[in-house]
């Protein structure tokens, strides 16, 4: 259960609208089904009423929509920030990608989210409706009584392995504020590291021979912002290209991987949106692991304007024959 | 569609001995956008410059691919046919198909096959390929001299000969260098500091140049003819203009025990001092780890002694930023640490000693004031043994040593040991060698003169052991030519240290991004041909931090690398490379990732409007490249997330081109 109440968000919400500081919401409102919660604008109190949500399933980073939304909008937003979504928030502006004066951040506590996919494994299919209290009520079609699960029990991924409880950014603060915690979030990564380069292999094959080219990991991703995405260009070569063999499936998701290399705050939300339960987090993790080895712990979107470690040079930076050594060991 | 010519060179037996030549040809003919093509003994020869200018006529030839050596040595005379035919320069490609294939192959179907790939990748490059145009950009004319030794000292004297002006940097609080500590110089035995001291003065007195004593290079952005460079000069805690060098201070202070790096250590001066008394800025320099007054304020005696009132403890370090058009590397070297030389006692016994420290104990001006004395008890030795190659000559994989050979040694060991059996006739000497190496005018003549009229005992072999006992020196060493042990009790033992580039070079080379080679020594743009040059453009070598030198060698290169800076300063002009970078203002999102990473400050950011489909205008951040900047480094574009950067005659696209051909 989430420690701040939706009413206290939307009384936020309505308050800062009244009085003029912000002339519209980023806020979840609910979707198809109570668990795919949506990002919608609220421009009056009476909107924000009738559709503003705050549950375990408002997984939903708005970083990225600022992009979009300062671009277009007459005076500021006002925006609700998880700690995880306020890296992605640093991180937006230390590459200059929206203005800063345009936003009102609000950070909120987050206590994780709930993996729809969890639950769906937990009460079946056929959800009808889901409650979100002390522990989350989900009533499916084939099931007499409302089933109840503990959110913990559910939780995304990322939320079991969250790497801070702390907001970076914001301009006012609702409840109380956590800690940067230690986090397991590498382990995955370490076992995959020990396989050898055949059974690693056959591991992402698996994996990524499930992708549908949705393009959904690109779209949510805070970090995907170009102005235009190369997979979207037919200059780049690469656009709309359908796989011509089994290796080249997997190329959209390494040079989305290395695009973001440096970048991604894993946020984990290309894991979180995709339909085939791809665990794409994986890879950026693999590189922000590498990074803190080879560079020293680095956390993008820490702060604004940090220098990451693959667009800076520091004269004890590795050696090239060292990294290429450690490639040779992994291998 | 590229019209394009193909000129295969045999490079004699070069290429044509490893690579059919003519299955090349005639290969490439088939390859999209070749119109023409053929192959001939020596491209680079007239007949073949008019052979590439004839076809360029006959068929109308738009773009050229040369398969022949490295573009190192002959792209920029192809890009002359070229243009002398009426093409654009940059439409030039050149296959390099004899240093990265037929030196490398012995077998021809091999060396052939690879010799048409790489010539199909430069095909796909040129149909790429767009006219280019370079521009131009000015030229800073001051030189940067980094080092203060006889190298730096020689080049810059040289520079200001020819009407520039110099700054030389040096991190000591006077410039000399390690020739100041030297006694004789062989093979003429004239003291070092006569033929130095007065060339140190001539610097001081050059109005052409300035000195930076006790500064460090910190920054250098920028590019030939056009450095910024950032330089620290460290709070020495003395104002120097106003300092007279009187040495009162030094006098009166009362910190005396503070080791003397200028001697070695091996005898001790104040926390306030002047390194040696021709020191050059003459000046005093207040150690701040040892000055009382600095650590804990109390004191001040200097202050209050000082006439001139130059002392000020509130001085802090101080960052000075300069243009310049070039920069000399003159860096030096040191002997290595004996440290890891447990056999010879080094850090056991006080009179187990390097050369450099003997040469001290042999310096009017050094610790005896010229005597030789063991440093343990001042007495007079009368057993030397002198042990060359430590540290030198070391198998590659070896845990401590060099591989190379440090050069000076044998020379200045002989040097040692002649002048102490002339001075000394009473004193046995011993000098234990691998080889005695004397290349160099009348340098042979010098090592037999040791050997035959002075009575050196040379012996080929190698000491294996020193071990202090009482007050001798037990020394267990092989002679190999009469294939027996040796036991010698000595009084001093000498060690011929290996020497390595001083410590400051690597990160400078990193600054200035100047290849280094294994050993840390700066490497020449080519061995042979420009031995004085950086491959970075407007960098230059001068001395011992290019590979062990002694001091004629080192001071015709410091003059050769003034006459490399010379005529670069000369120039009011230099035409630019027109590889450079631009941003594709549509898809740059404005990150700061390509600014981040560019080295030499050419990308800055401007708020652009857009016209969008729907009529609305748009500001967005766009980077922008100065071209006059910009070197084509290419940097930004790997780390340009959207694609936006490319660069001229390496667009990505053009590479990918390459790589498609190289794996069709």
């Amino acid at each position: 259960m989430q420690k701040i109440t939706q009413t206290k968000l939307i009384d936020k919400a309505a308050s800062l609208l009244k009085d003029g500081t912000v002339s519209c919401v980023l806020g979840w409102s609910k979707g198809e089904f109570d668990y795919d919660i949506t990002p919608a604008v609220f421009k009056t109190e009476e909107e924000l009423k009738e559709g503003f949500v705050w549950n375990d399933f408002c997984g939903a980073n708005f970083s990225k929509y600022l992009i979009e939304k300062t671009r277009k909008t007459e005076g500021k937003i006002l925006v609700f920030l998880k700690p995880c979504d306020t890296y992605s928030f640093n991180q937006l502006l230390t590459e200059h990608r929206f203005d800063r004066e345009k936003v009102y951040a609000v950070g909120i506590p987050c206590e994780g989210m709930a993996d729809v996919e969890k639950v769906k494994a937990a009460c079946g299919d056929g959800i009808i409706k889901i409650d979100c209290g002390e522990k989350i009520a989900v009533t499916t079609l084939y099931a007499d009584d409302a089933i109840e699960i503990d959110a913990k029990d559910v939780l995304l991924e990322r939320c079991v392995n969250c790497k801070s409880k702390k907001h970076v950014a914001y301009d006012e603060l609702l409840g109380e504020e956590g800690e940067v915690l230690e986090s397991a979030r590498f382990d995955e990564v370490e076992k995959l590291e020990t396989m050898t380069p055949d059974e690693r292999f056959a591991f992402w094959q698996n994996e990524l021979s499930r992708c549908i080219r949705c393009n959904a990991c690109r779209d949510v991703c805070p970090a995907c912002t170009c102005e235009k995405c190369v997979f979207n260009n037919p200059q780049s070569g690469v656009e709309n290209k359908s796989p011509a063999n089994s290796f080249e499936e997997k190329m959209f998701h390494i040079i989305r991987a290395y695009h973001v290399a440096g970048r991604c705050t894993d946020c984990g939300e290309c894991s979180r949106v995709c339909p085939q339960n791809i665990p794409l987090h994986l890879l950026n993790r693999k590189f922000i692991k590498d990074m803190n080895e080879f560079y020293g712990e680095y956390q993008a979107g820490a702060e604004v304007g940090q220098r990451a470690p693959l667009v800076n040079y520091t004269t004890d930076d590795v050696e090239p024959g060292e990294v290429f050594d450690r490639g040779d060991i992994d291998a | 569609m590229q019209r394009i010519g193909v000129f295969v060179c045999w490079c004699g037996s070069n290429i044509a001995g490893t690579v059919d030549v003519q299955a090349v040809s005639d290969a490439l003919k088939n390859e999209p956008g070749v119109v023409f093509s053929t192959n001939y003994q020596y491209m680079c020869s007239q007949a073949g410059q008019d052979m590439i200018i004839q076809a360029v006529k006959e068929h109308n030839l738009t773009g050229i691919v040369v398969c022949s050596c490295s573009p190192r040595m002959h792209e920029a005379t192809f890009r002359r046919t070229a243009q002398a035919a009426g093409l654009n320069p940059y439409m030039v490609e050149i296959a390099n198909i004899r240093e990265q294939c037929s030196w490398v192959h012995k077998d021809i179907p091999i060396g052939t096959e690879k010799a048409i790939i790489l010539g199909k990748a430069a095909v796909a490059k040129v149909n790429l390929n767009t006219p280019l145009t370079p521009g131009e950009s000015p030229v800073t004319k001051r030189a940067l001299v980094i080092g203060g030794g006889i190298a730096g000292i020689q080049t810059a004297l040289d520079i200001a000969d020819a009407g520039f002006p110099v700054d030389i940097v040096e991190k000591k609080p006077t410039i000399g260098g390690k020739m100041a500590q030297l006694d004789k110089t062989f093979p003429t035995l004239d003291c070092a500091a006569c033929i130095l001291t007065p060339k140190m003065v001539d610097v001081a007195q050059n109005g052409k140049i300035r000195i930076f004593s006790y500064s460090e290079v910190t920054d250098v952005k920028g590019f030939v003819g056009n450095f910024d460079v950032t330089i620290k000069k460290n709070a020495r805690y003395v104002k120097e203009d106003i300092c007279t060098g009187c040495g009162a201070c030094v006098e009166k202070c009362p910190m005396k025990k503070v080791p003397n790096e200028f001697n070695l250590g091996m005898d001790n001066r104040s926390a306030i001092y002047i390194p040696f008394a021709q020191a050059v800025p003459k000046v005093a320099t207040i150690d701040p780890n040892a000055c009382n007054m600095l650590k804990n304020g109390k004191c001040g005696l200097c202050a209050r002694v000082c006439a001139a009132g130059a002392i000020d403890y509130t001085q802090k370090d101080e960052y000075i930023e300069e243009k310049y058009g070039a920069i000399v590397v003159a860096t030096g070297f040191n002997p290595i640490s004996m440290d890891k030389f447990d056999e010879f006692a080094y850090n056991q016994s006080k009179d187990v000693i390097t050369s450099l420290e003997f040469e001290r104990l042999t310096n009017a001006a050094g610790p005896t004031a010229g005597k030789l004395l063991r440093p343990s008890d001042g007495k007079h030795p009368h057993t030397i043994v002198f042990v060359q190659c430590v540290g030198s000559r070391c198998d590659a994989c070896a845990e401590k040593g060099k591989e190379y050979c440090s050069k000076i040694c044998c020379m200045y060991t002989a040097k040692h040991a002649m002048l102490t059996r002339d001075k000394y006739p009473d004193t046995d000497v011993y000098v234990f060698y691998i080889d005695v190496r004397t290349p160099g005018k009348n340098f042979d003549e010098f090592y037999r003169r040791a050997v035959e009229e002075y009575g050196v005992h040379y012996v080929k072999g190698m000491v294996g052991k020193v071990v202090p006992e009482g007050d001798k020196l037990k020394v267990q060493a092989s002679d190999l030519l009469s294939n027996k042990q040796l036991h010698i009790d000595a009084d001093l033992v000498v060690l011929a240290a290996a020497i390595e580039p001083d410590k400051s070079a690597r990160p400078l080379a990193t600054m200035l991004t100047a290849s280094m080679d294994t050993n840390d020594f700066f490497t020449e743009a080519h061995p042979k041909l420009r031995p004085v040059e950086s491959p970075t453009a407007g960098v230059f070598l001068s001395g011992a931090c290019q590979g062990p030198k002694d001091i004629p060698e080192t001071v015709s290169q410091a003059g050769a690398a003034a006459s490399k800076v010379i005529g670069l300063l000369a120039k009011d002009k230099l035409t630019g490379n027109p590889c450079i970078a631009h941003s594709n203002e549509l898809m740059c999102n404005g990150c700061s990732s390509c600014e981040r990473v560019c080295p030499y400050g050419a990308i800055t950011y401007e708020d652009k409007e857009f016209r969008m489909p729907d009529r609305t205008t748009l500001v967005r951040r766009i980077a922008v490249v100065n071209p006059a900047v910009c070197q084509g480094c290419g940097a930004c574009t790997v780390a340009c997330p959207s694609g936006a950067m490319d660069l001229h005659g390496f667009a990505s696209g053009q590479i990918m081109a390459e790589v498609d051909a190289i794996c069709k």
